[in-house]
């Protein structure tokens, strides 16, 4: 498998009924390591032909009789485990291949990969306890309802957090009696293409996971207009998530969830303990180089611990330690890539234009890679783009504020509405800055905190739908009322 | 009131927009013609909405929808009062809006009773879910306590069809109330006369101003308007596929808002040879032809088994021609006219497509009478699956007869469409039952009987027929906004 640096690529084919298929077209597109910029291997490049190929074998797999329908629930719950299993005994490779496709650090990958075991475990667990229900309706009738998988499903996944967003996706579809097509990020295709390797080693029949990298436009528009896929998932930009909605509503009005952008508000109250603020703000606006949809990129202070919560959060940005993601000590490694290294950069340059006053970092680090020191932005307000918009980056925006009230509204007032954060030690506060606050996750004193057993997802425009918990097992299926007439109805 | 005293003429006291509980005329001044179908005669004008009435009507629900209103600070199980209050006042003026929806729809009167009686259960069942709506508190990993609220999505746009205006306004309003949303109602533009009366009545219950507004108008305006508004949080939609993909693209271009759709269908009825032919004849009858064919989950494709196919046609030809068409208000009709000259012309053209592709036609398929839209009870045999009239929905009083020899081969081809809302199938062979109830995909699956769908039953398609639940526990997720919130706390024990 290589060492811990140099992985060995084994997989980079299309993931087709457990085999391994070059592109309809012949076509290939590169994989590149943003720590350098260098390319790391070819990949198949799956377009319309393939996903045509891959949505037929999923079908099959899908039909009444196959397999995969005729198993019991409590089998696909082994076969979830068998891969959790398997991302367990490949976890360090894994991270590895992780770390030198994407550039998180080798530590945050590792990370990763146990998160997504853990979420595949808690899956496994559900198969054979989605219930439907009997239901006591008037007249002579006797009604029930079978909660049954959609059908065929197109995973549209993002590249910042390549094999935990695969897992996300795989585990609730998978545990309700779906078959799949997967399409991981052009930057980042190997984790989820070693998975499909895990996927045949577990047992899965085939056809039921299938994986086709390939570009956004091509592969992952034909998914979205495909009028044999039942149901897409997509996890990405707000921007794409409109397209997707729309090519539903133009092709056969497939269901639809999404997961998208945010600008999520974190508020720090005069209350709170000051240092763990400061800290809990940094790692939720800084981690995974700041390419978190949740991340907390509107820091809200209360005005009487404004300009020590600015200086501490200054000489915390500054202790930072950027580098090579695979030593030990590096926190924060390269941008995924160039793309997003340049639209960072402009925004951070729109800080600076706009009037924000640039307390530390604020350009490239280093000549090699797609490395974006760290920087804070302090006096930021409400109407700059750096307020409004979402960065993507490793940059820390930092305002003022006065009341709750004030801040719940401040909080609000966007389109986004995925997550929000406060820190304060008042019952009465949290209670109704939680209540208050249009966003699908809310963090008190904490940030970032999740886990396989709770909803994430998006109010408003942050998206549509819930991953994880129980809630994400609805997402996957489709209710059938049957009711059946009888001679006599006793309750 | 018996049969002598129905009104005949209902005065239609309500022809305005409802927005903040108050009536106000169109922001433009234009208005629109409403019909009685049985006669073809003008009724009335309504206030025409168009997309400055939306705002408006927007502007409201967002007000009533902030927090600390009234509305959102209202205990749940009051919520459930003023729903049930609701109910109450439809119960009172049933006889009114009995009449009322049948001179606006043309449906038959003893047909808009069982209507209003549904409707009311609707709604009272929906009030005794407002303080039933649970989030979990969850066994997260860590030092952290971690709980769901079941949130009210926001200010929903709702726009319904008219084939069942006020029961389609109870499937709507009955769960997003009780969930504590806002709501924007927008009726058809052929029926909008029972909508705009019951929103009087939501205003005597007691709901507060902006909570359910209603905005009269054509779909290509209002309706559109709706469906592309970057403040309305969800649209739920009751009405054609081909409008329904038109909703989804607007969602997606404008603010990606929540979306429930129920559309079409061509659902399939099964009839096996051990079933009572008599018995099985009556079911496939009133699966097509009650209320006048306009019905999504009408058994439109009546698959039949070889065996018992030529007394089954013979059977059904007669029960359809035994149909009594007829004056809406009279006691003995059972049929009345289709809505509108719209639909009358749809219906002609596709029973004029079954006769040139080659089904045979055993009665009917004509028009009735020489005023209104009435069209004659039509029964074709013979069909095939190609045909026009076997794969597209014709939203009429046309029964469509095909035949099949085993159960394979009609799950098969009860499957073979873009469409999944209802199905049934008449047999007394318990294997026959559930093998089919398990493999047809559709949101509704009745054996032995059809159309059952009440309060407590979830409705709604698969595939192309739509998305989501409407009725039952299921009906109430649509309307709710999950936000999961995590606490950290010093030491976590089980």
């Amino acid at each position: 498998m290589g060492d811990v640096r140099n992985p060995k690529v084994q997989f980079t084919k299309i993931f087709i009924n457990n085999e391994w298929h070059d592109s309809v077209s012949g076509k290939v597109f590169p994989t590149i390591n943003p720590s350098t910029g260098d390319k790391i291997t070819d990949v198949q490049e799956g377009d319309k032909a393939d996903v045509d190929k891959a949505v037929k074998a999923a079908k099959e797999a899908f039909k009444l009789g196959s397999t995969w329908r005729t198993m019991d629930a409590s089998e696909r719950g082994k076969l979830l485990n068998k891969f959790a299993d398997l991302l367990e005994r490949d976890k360090d490779y894994i991270a590895s291949l992780e770390t030198i496709d994407c550039g998180k650090t080798f530590r945050n990958a590792r990370g990763d990969v146990e998160f997504g075991i853990k979420t595949i475990q808690y899956f496994a667990g559900w198969t054979d306890k989605i219930h439907g229900k009997t239901i006591p309706v008037d007249g002579n009738l006797f009604s029930f309802t079978r909660i049954e998988p959609v059908g065929v499903c197109g995973l549209i996944v993002p590249w910042n957090f390549p094999l935990m967003m695969v897992t996300n996706k795989l585990g609730p579809s998978l545990a309700a009696g779906n078959t799949v097509v997967v399409k991981p990020a052009e930057q980042t295709p190997l984790t989820a293409l070693y998975a499909g390797s895990l996927i045949k080693e577990a047992g899965f029949p085939p056809g039921v996971v299938n994986i086709v990298p390939g570009y956004g436009t091509t592969a992952g528009a034909a998914i979205s207009e495909h009028p044999d896929i039942d149901k897409i998932s997509f996890t990405g930009s707000t921007e794409v998530g409109k397209l997707i909605q729309q090519a539903a509503g133009r092709s056969n009005t497939k269901r639809v969830t999404l997961e998208m952008g945010g600008k999520s508000p974190l508020v720090v109250f005069a209350d709170a303990d000051l240092d763990k603020a400061v800290e809990m703000a940094h790692i939720g606006c800084f981690y995974n180089q700041g390419e978190c949809c949740c991340a907390g990129s509107r820091t809200y202070i209360q005005e009487e611990i404004y300009d020590e919560f600015v200086r501490k959060s200054r000489e915390r940005a500054m202790k930072k330690i950027v580098g090579d993601p695979f030593d030990e000590k590096t926190e924060q490694g390269p941008q995924v890539d160039h793309d997003q290294f340049t639209k960072i950069l402009n925004l951070i340059e729109c800080g600076k234009m706009e009037g924000a006053k640039i307390e530390c970092g604020g350009g490239r680090l280093g000549k090699k890679g797609f490395f974006v020191q760290p920087t804070v932005f302090s006096s930021v307000t409400d109407n700059m783009k750096i307020a409004k918009e979402e960065i993507f980056g490793p940059v820390q925006q930092l305002m003022k504020f006065k009341t709750l009230d004030e801040v719940i509204e401040r909080s609000n007032n966007t389109h986004y509405g995925l997550a929000a954060g406060i820190f304060t030690n008042n019952i009465e506060t949290a209670l109704l800055y939680t209540q208050g606050v249009r966003a699908g996750t809310i963090w008190v004193n904490c940030y970032l905190a999740s886990g396989p057993q709770v909803p994430f997802g998006g109010f408003k425009m942050s998206g549509q739908g819930r991953e994880m918990g129980e809630d994400a097992i609805h997402e996957y299926t489709e209710i059938k009322t049957v009711t059946m007439c009888i001679p006599q109805k006793n309750s | 009131m018996g049969p002598d005293s129905r009104n005949r003429n209902p005065e239609i006291k309500y022809t305005k927009i409802f927005i903040n509980n108050e009536w106000c005329d169109s922001v433009s001044g234009k208005t629109f013609q409403t019909y009685n179908p049985a006669t073809g005669q003008k009724l009335c004008v309504v206030q025409e909405g168009d997309k400055e009435d939306v705002d408006k009507a927007v502007k409201a629900a967002r007000e009533a929808f902030k927090l600390g209103s009234p509305w959102r600070t209202m205990d749940a199980s009051t919520r459930g009062q003023l729903i049930n209050k609701f109910a109450d006042l439809v119960q009172r003026d049933i006889e009114y809006l009995c009449s009322l929806e049948t001179l606006n729809n043309g449906k038959p009167y003893n047909e808009s009773v069982l209507d209003m009686e549904g409707a009311i259960s609707t709604i009272r069942y929906y009030a005794g879910w407002c303080d039933k709506i649970h989030g979990k508190t969850i066994p997260i990993d860590g030092d952290f306590f971690s709980f769901t609220r079941m949130e009210p999505i926001g200010v929903c746009g709702q726009i319904i069809p008219w084939n069942y205006p006020v029961v389609m306004l109870s499937w709507k309003l009955g769960p997003a109330l009780a969930t504590g949303n806002t709501v924007i109602l927008k009726p058809a533009e052929q029926t909008p006369l029972t909508a705009l009366y019951c929103a009087s009545l939501l205003k005597e219950a007691g709901f507060p101003p902006g909570v359910v507004n209603i905005i009269p108008g054509y779909g290509p305006t209002a309706g559109a308007a709706i469906a592309e508004h970057p403040d309305v949080d969800k649209v739920a939609f009751t009405g054609s596929t081909e409008v329904g993909k038109l909703i989804q693209q607007a969602a997606g271009r404008s603010n990606t808002k929540r979306l429930t759709l129920e559309m079409g269908g061509k659902s399939p009825l099964i009839v096996f040879d051990d079933a009572d032919v008599d018995k099985a004849v009556e079911i496939a009858h009133q699966a097509l032809f009650a209320n006048m064919g306009q019905c999504c989950c009408a058994g439109t494709r009546t698959f039949v088994h070889e065996s018992i196919y030529d007394e089954f046609v013979k059977k059904s030809t007669e029960r359809a021609s035994k149909r009594v068409l007829g004056d809406p208000y009279d006691e003995k009709t059972e049929h009345g006219p289709q809505v509108d000259q719209e639909q009358f012309d749809k219906i002609m053209n596709l029973i004029e497509s079954g006769k040139k592709e080659g089904a045979i036609i055993q009665c009917g398929g004509k028009r009735f009478g020489s005023e209104g839209y009435f069209i004659q009870p039509t029964v074709f045999s013979d069909v095939q699956d190609y045909m026009r009239i076997a794969k597209e929905e014709i939203f009429g009083p046309v029964q469509q007869i095909l035949k099949f020899k085993t159960m394979e081969e009609v799950i098969q081809r009860a499957n073979n469409t873009h469409y999944g809302l209802g199905s049934g199938i008449v047999t007394e062979n318990i294997d026959k039952a559930l093998m089919f109830a398990q493999s047809v995909q559709a949101g509704s699956v009745w054996v032995n009987c059809y159309d059952a769908t009440m309060a407590q039953t979830p409705f709604g398609g698969f595939k192309m027929s739509g998305q989501g639940r409407e009725l039952g526990e299921d009906g109430l997720k649509e309307y709710l906004e999950v936000k999961t919130i995590t606490i950290k706390i010093p030491k976590k024990n089980s």
